[in-house]
């Protein structure tokens, strides 16, 4: 039989250029982007990217909610920072490319053991018992400083001995490398899991746990497994993250940063594998720039979410990939005048919300820096009514045309994919 | 089907079929009972199935039809009795223990893996019969035997058009038959099929069942089924449950004599038939 199956097979073409244009992105980019705040940037988004792969092994292709995935990170960043000190002092033979190994083992060590507790159970339950033990590992890490090193920290330096063939990995490009390498290999590796009985078994489980034991299979363990290799690639990502920065502090562990895998994650969009590499590059913009450009970033994050979780719950991966449906169908043309109007009054909305925030803020937080909101090139006066009349304008009126538009194009898009299921339809029965 | 998938067959099932004794019983439930709170819902069921046979279930509404497919699948915990499968003691095992010993079953309410494809349900339910188990460091795409097993069943239960089709997406009656396939899947000589034809229509049932009548060639089978032309058309045995206990357990034209069936439960839906019939 010769039925051609949609799967990895070595010689699938088309994977070779995708994989192939990875490694070339990952080879070139620090070529393109080469400043120093750029290089740093690149490195936290090959570490971002493998953590929130890790943790789509947990959400999208397990079903399982977790509030606590930085404690594998966070725990990998720990061991190996203590390996790297080691290491530094002789104490133990370890090459530094390693150390991030180091890590993985760590976070599958304690996925290990947390996570015997933890995937007893799945959905709400699960949810709930990974936030304990999140709350439980960060309490500790400021109860045991022997350890943790208190609210400093633990510092180090991955510059151990003499460089080898000129890597010393003292400059950010060489740990850029580096990371480059463990982020194309960890993507890769992730992948081939969803591509093996357990990944497969695994997205049963998420569909339906209960119909996976009628045909043989023990979803705990299931769960169990899953979660291992989840907490595995965590503490890779985490050991890398602790070369980087060479510092790893309480937060590493802390809630927020396990609410930034899954917030990022879920954006990229879960329900297909690129999705989570997707949100692990917002996830840096974010923090990076987002954060420089305005206070109030955390706010508009929120924002974003809360409209991607109502209007796109599939994540960004899922609007590209029905956006890729209606161009196979050659039906992209038809829609993208709506683009147009959709993406112009959500930016005027966007303009007048986000005068508003801007002076809320700064009535807030900057008062004392005078009366005067700079944004956009305008002046702003919070404390004058017509500045508040003028944002609140622009956005209602903005609110008022994009929701004009929204119904419009939800009616059209609705019409297309009529038109697509009619086409599928057809050529079956052909 | 290739050597390898014949040989996991076999081995599944040497173990369990090593204790049936020369006219022993592929399925024996003995005195089971099942309480909820202080309601006995099971109460004292006897029932002994043979290889091969196919009996049908039948029984008014809430007489606990179900409850006792959940009682044999392990779904639910007997609160005393005994299950044997193969003359194995299955009461209490797991669902996923019970089913590895060979007995698999459908439910009433359609159960499947919504956002996976035809192809991908159907692999699901045959790869731990072939032995793969919580395989981590093999490509699914290599395993031939799986493969070719899974597009088989896709064709047994007509839905080899369909193979990339997610299962969310199958009609209703499309996914009745996807339900079958997961069921027969793993090669389980046991097979419980609780209401497969509920909700559809007369034409739909009658297809459907000749379907189910195919893939379950030299199985034991025991079915839940309302639809009476179904049930002596099908069934080379009927069991009668009312209120927790079985009444009649006998060929479908002894079943259809006897007084107390008649009078529990046989004549009141034959009587609503006619009436049925007769009104139209």
């Amino acid at each position: 039989m010769t039925k051609p199956y949609y799967e990895f097979k070595p010689y699938n073409v088309g994977r070779w250029i995708v994989w192939s244009l990875f490694a070339l992105v990952l080879l070139g980019a620090p070529l393109v982007f080469s400043g120093n705040l750029s290089i740093t940037m690149l490195s936290q988004m090959g570490i971002a990217i493998i953590a929130c792969l890790s943790y789509n092994i947990l959400l999208g292709q397990g079903g399982m909610l977790s509030f606590g995935h930085a404690v594998y990170t966070g725990l990998g960043s720990y061991m190996a920072m203590h390996a790297l000190n080691a290491a530094a002092d002789g104490q133990w033979p370890i090459p530094v490319s390693l150390i991030p190994l180091v890590g993985g083992v760590a976070g599958l060590f304690f996925a290990i053991l947390f996570g015997y507790v933890t995937t007893k159970k799945a959905g709400t339950p699960f949810a709930m018992i990974t936030l304990g033990m999140a709350e439980l590992v960060f309490a500790m890490s400021l109860m045991f400083s022997e350890f943790f090193g208190g609210e400093a920290g633990i510092s180090g330096n991955r510059v151990v001995g003499e460089a080898f063939m000129g890597i010393s990995y003292g400059p950010p490009r060489q740990v850029y490398y580096l990371i480059a390498v463990y982020t194309f290999v960890c993507v890769g590796l992730m992948f081939a899991f969803t591509r093996t009985p357990l990944g497969r078994i695994l997205n049963a489980v998420r569909d339906n746990p209960e119909r996976v034991e009628f045909i043989g299979y023990n979803t705990q363990k299931v769960r169990y497994l899953a979660f291992m290799i989840a907490g595995f690639f965590a503490g890779i990502a985490g050991g890398l993250g602790a070369l980087n920065f060479e510092i790893v502090t309480a937060e590493v562990v802390g809630a927020a940063r396990s609410g930034g895998y899954l917030l990022f994650t879920f954006l990229g969009g879960a329900t297909f594998f690129f999705g989570p590499i997707i949100g692990g590059i917002l996830m840096v913009l974010a923090a990076v720039l987002l954060s420089e450009l305005t206070k109030a970033w955390l706010l508009y994050l929120g924002l974003i979410f809360l409209f991607m979780v109502m209007y796109a719950p599939g994540g960004i991966a899922s609007l590209i990939m029905m956006n890729l449906r209606v161009a196979s169908f050659g039906k992209l043309r038809e829609v993208w005048v709506a683009y147009l109007a959709l993406g112009v009054t959500a930016l005027v909305v966007l303009l007048g919300g986000g005068a508003m925030v801007e002076m809320i803020y700064h009535l807030q937080l900057d008062a004392a820096m005078g009366d005067v909101v700079k944004y956009l090139g305008m002046s702003l006066h919070p404390k004058d009514a017509g500045s508040w009349f003028g944002a609140a304008f622009v956005t209602l009126t903005g609110l008022g045309i994009f929701e004009l538009t929204r119904r419009q194009f939800s009616a059209q898009w609705a019409e297309i994919q009529t038109e697509i299921e009619k086409e599928i339809k057809r050529r079956e029965t052909q | 089907m290739s050597s390898a998938t014949s040989t996991a067959d076999t081995g599944r099932f040497e173990q369990a079929m090593s204790h049936v004794h020369a006219g022993g019983y592929a399925l024996e439930l003995r005195d089971l009972r099942k309480r909820f709170g202080k309601t006995e819902i099971i109460r004292g069921v006897d029932l002994a199935v043979r290889p091969g046979e196919r009996v049908a279930i039948i029984g008014p509404n809430g007489a606990g039809k179900s409850t006792l497919f959940n009682l044999i699948s392990g779904r639910f915990e007997p609160s005393s009795g005994e299950v044997l499968l193969n003359g194995h003691r299955i009461d209490g095992k797991k669902p996923f223990e019970i089913n590895r010993l060979g007995l698999s079953r459908s439910f009433q309410i359609t159960n499947i893996f919504p956002k996976l494809s035809v192809f991908e349900n159907l692999r699901c339910g045959v790869l731990w019969s072939l032995g793969y188990k919580y395989t981590l460091f093999r490509f699914l795409a290599g395993m031939d035997d799986a493969n070719q097993r899974a597009d088989e069943l896709m064709k047994m239960i007509r839905l080899d058009k369909k193979h990339d089709t997610l299962a969310m997406n199958l009609t209703y009656a499309e996914q009745r038959a996807l339900e079958i396939g997961i069921t027969i899947a793993g090669g389980a000589n046991v097979i419980l099929l609780d209401e497969p034809t509920a909700g559809m229509s007369k034409s739909e049932t009658s297809r459907f069942i000749d379907l189910i009548r195919e893939v379950t060639v030299g199985k034991t089978l025991l079915t839940v089924e309302h639809d009476m032309g179904v049930v002596f058309g099908l069934a080379d045995k009927i069991a009668v449950v009312v209120y927790g206990e079985v009444i009649a357990f006998d060929t479908p034209e002894a079943v259809r004599a006897n007084p107390k069936v008649q009078e529990a439960y046989l004549g009141s839906v034959l009587a609503d038939e006619q009436a049925a019939s007769a009104g139209h």
